[in-house]
């Protein structure tokens, strides 16, 4: 089996905002079969270690299976939150790029079918 | 009963686009438009402005945007439904009132829902035993007491029934739930008991749906951003909501921007915690449960959503005071501009520290390399120019008024190619932190008045 190195935006579109000082990324699967790469690829571990330097808490992970998404919650991430925090995204809202950044091993086939 | 209403978004946040309303109401079919203003501490600007002027603490923009909607809302019978009365919600109902007057407009009732204020019972409440606990941290409300500047209570959908009831063409609240605007309107119409837990959470679901404005209409839309045709003119979503508890999601025909299943599914994510537990004052509504459709051009179907009882609490959003920030950028040019603005960026911290001054935290971004992604930021072997962003927090106002005067002499005593020094001295403003917290929905009572011009 061929497996190919991309970048998640390729497979998924995503959305972020701020719950006070964690940050919210829902990542949709761009089609219902990429759905089943999420769920494998972003896990607890690879998205705590890729956001790395940014998210200083914990990350949790839910599941909308019906949306073919995944909903995180990256705590201690955004300085303190909205208004308290110095940073130019203090609301988190480009934290959904910085996961679309993330690279993953995909079966090439799955991106022909 | 196979009716359904048109519920239209006119306003995503204050300060979003000022003729959305207008345009809502004219470019197309609706029965109700709602109006969200309110963000998390937007209580605590408007509790200051009224503190200057009493006749204020709402959102400023509304007598003037109901003054334009007025005569067509009156004509067409359209009911508007906004928690833009802030921590003032009289006062903006009596500034509308004069935009009627002006207009020769009579007989218009207008609700208003208060109660929600609960800054002046703090200590009556913290008497009783009601701590108001800070939801994140865990502290009771008393560390903080003399430095609080807004209290309010988040109420639900029916407090706006109550309104609607008894007549009112226009409601106006203070801190209403975003959603409580748009579920009011189906309870409203449809006679959905309080205990209907899935019609309950499916008139959550639009109203999360509509809460952001155009935001789920092709705002902001990550999936396919360059796939939005016309965003300049772009159309606010609609909910198109059926006694069922299904509802299509559109916008006005011959509008810009995009409804589809994938915008509706990134404002869905938006801001949501965990999917099954989406808690309001009026039930939990489950996010696993949602069905999106296809249903043509410009238009989703929403089904199947699941609801269970409501929780014996309210929400209250509160704010206080804690120290204040300054922030100055500089723009520093090719050759080694990111390297130049790091020394700068150095150079300050010395002074900073050779002052003696003290600050909580200090942060530096360079805006066109790493503001975004922090060390995720790939680094390119060349760049062109980087803004050096440096914020500073702390206690002492004198210490961040002292920072502003330390930023501008970089650019004759530091590294070259330097520029965009416009703004004048970096002033220090105050920090509002937020304190979400828990209260038992005994302990206040919403406050319905509906009166007539």
């Amino acid at each position: 089996m061929a497996t190919k190195r991309i970048r998640l935006i390729e497979i998924a579109h995503a959305r972020s905002g701020d719950k006070g000082d964690a940050g919210n990324i829902g990542v949709i699967a761009r089609d219902e079969r990429f759905y089943p790469i999420l769920l494998q690829e972003l896990t607890l571990d690879s998205v705590k270690k890729h956001f790395e330097g940014i998210c200083f808490g914990k990350v949790e992970r839910f599941e909308l299976p019906n949306l073919g998404a995944l909903n995180f919650i990256l705590h201690n991430t955004l300085g303190g939150g909205g208004t308290v925090s110095l940073k130019n995204d203090a609301q988190g809202k480009t934290l959904s790029s910085a996961m679309l950044r993330m690279e993953i091993e995909i079966d090439e086939s799955l991106l022909d079918s | 009963m196979n009716k359904t209403i048109r519920i239209a978004s006119g306003q995503g946040f204050w300060g979003d686009l000022v003729d959305a309303p207008y345009h809502q109401v004219t470019r197309g079919p609706i029965d109700y438009l709602m109006m969200d203003f309110l963000a998390e501490v937007t209580m605590s600007i408007m509790q200051k402005q009224k503190l200057r002027n009493p006749e204020l603490g709402y959102a400023r923009d509304l007598p003037g945007q109901m003054g334009r909607i007025l005569p067509h809302i009156i004509d067409r019978n359209i009911k508007v439904i906004t928690n833009g009365g802030g921590v003032n919600p009289f006062a903006c109902r009596d500034a509308i009132f004069r935009e009627a007057k002006r207009q020769g407009i009579t007989g218009l009732k207008i609700g208003v829902v208060d109660g929600d204020d609960i800054l002046d019972r703090i200590e009556e409440l913290l008497a009783a035993g009601i701590e108001l606990r800070n939801m994140e941290s865990g502290e009771p409300i008393s560390t903080v007491r003399e430095r609080i500047v807004s209290a309010n209570v988040y109420f639900g959908a029916f407090p706006i029934v109550e309104a609607l009831r008894q007549g009112a063409q226009i409601v106006i609240t203070g801190r209403t739930t975003d959603t409580g605007l748009t579920l009011a309107p189906m309870i409203h119409e449809f006679g959905w008991a309080s205990d209907d837990w899935d019609n309950m959470a499916a008139g959550t679901v639009a109203g999360h749906i509509l809460e952001c404005g155009g935001q789920s209409s092709g705002g902001n839309y990550l999936g396919d951003w360059k796939s939005v045709p016309d965003l300049a003119h772009i159309g606010f979503p609609i909910a198109e909501a059926s006694p069922d508890g299904t509802f299509v999601i559109t916008k006005h025909e011959n509008t810009g921007g995009l409804v589809s299943v994938p915008t509706v599914k990134e404002q869905l994510l938006y801001e949501i915690g965990d999917p099954q537990e989406y808690i309001t004052p009026d039930c939990v509504a489950d996010f696993t449960s949602i069905r999106l459709h296809p249903d043509g051009e410009n238009r989703v179907r929403v089904t199947d959503v699941k609801g269970r009882p409501d929780t014996p609490f309210y929400k209250v959003s509160a704010a206080y005071q804690d120290g204040y920030s300054a922030f100055g950028s500089l723009t520093y040019a090719w050759p080694d501009a990111l390297e130049k603005a790091r020394v700068a960026d150095q150079i300050l911290r010395t002074r900073l520290s050779d002052l003696g001054l003290e600050f909580d935290e200090i942060l530096t971004e360079f805006v066109g390399h790493d503001s975004c992604f922090g060390p995720l930021a790939s680094v390119p072997e060349e760049i062109n120019e980087v803004v050096l962003r440096i914020g500073v927090r702390g206690k002492n106002k004198d210490h961040i008024t002292r920072f502003g005067q330390e930023l501008a002499p970089l650019i004759l005593t530091g590294p070259p190619s330097v520029t965009g020094f416009a703004g004048g001295r970096p002033k220090p403003s105050e920090v509002i932190a937020y304190w979400p917290a828990l209260i038992p929905k005994t302990a206040v009572t919403p406050h319905v008045v509906v009166e007539e011009n």
